[in-house]
């Protein structure tokens, strides 16, 4: 089962500047341990303890996946997963 | 060095001035390679806040997936703080993530006069670079 992962500029050192992988499983959560016997580090920069890290946007086709279950989406052969960064910031607090 | 159409520029002063006092953010795009900005897309502030920015993650997909349709990359990457200078936080070198792109701060705390600078944000480390405006 063959699941075609986007992955954004600022990540494909960890795929040798390959704009798009392969992985498989039955869940995002298994897709992106799968990829991360290939691609080292990628996962760390996905996920923490928490689940999915807060400034990173990962959809399912065109939906992200915050809006579905999280990692425990399932996948299916033929779906395409797009990691994208958020674009975030503002003076917050600080300045 | 920004080079930036004045009909661009003056967009993302008048987005800013417009959601003002919220941080107004927004993209413009432009060919992969050409560091030519060309297309203003303004974009939705999901945090309406005075103090953050984020991009709507539904609607940053689908703008996302049209710049790679036409062969486009965010060029710029602009937003707007509203009560202190045009110069990247602590938030916003933190959460830069296009090495590739010029972050464009724009302040309004000033109510005549608008602050618009740009910047490379890469590995944490912000460059300030000129804006030079062409017709």
């Amino acid at each position: 089962m063959a699941i075609e992962v986007r992955i954004p500029t600022i990540l494909r050192t960890y795929t040798g500047g390959a704009k798009q992988v392969e992985g498989t499983g039955a869940t995002l959560g298994e897709v992106i341990i799968d990829l991360e016997q290939r691609h080292g580090g990628l996962r760390d920069r996905l996920v923490d303890d928490g689940g999915l890290r807060r400034f990173v946007n990962v959809y399912l086709n065109d939906e992200d996946v915050r809006f579905l279950a999280g990692l425990d989406t399932p996948v299916k052969d033929g779906d395409t997963v797009t990691v994208l960064p958020a674009v975030a910031g503002g003076q917050g607090g600080t300045g | 060095m920004l080079t930036i159409p004045r009909v661009l520029h003056d967009q993302i002063v008048a987005h800013a001035r417009r959601d003002h006092p919220d941080e107004a953010c927004g993209v413009l795009a432009g060919p992969a390679g050409s560091d030519r900005p060309e297309r203003f897309i303004p974009m939705t502030n999901a945090e309406r806040s005075p103090t953050f920015y984020r991009f709507d993650s539904t609607e940053q997909f689908g703008v996302w997936r049209e710049m790679d349709d036409r062969d486009e990359e965010p060029i710029v990457i602009y937003h707007s703080h509203t009560a202190t200078e045009a110069y990247p936080s602590r938030t916003d070198i933190s959460y830069a993530s296009e090495p590739n792109a010029h972050y464009v701060l724009v302040s309004t705390r000033d109510q005549d006069q608008t602050e618009f600078r740009s910047y490379r944000i890469t590995d944490g480390e912000v460059t300030e670079e000129p804006v030079t405006m062409v017709e």
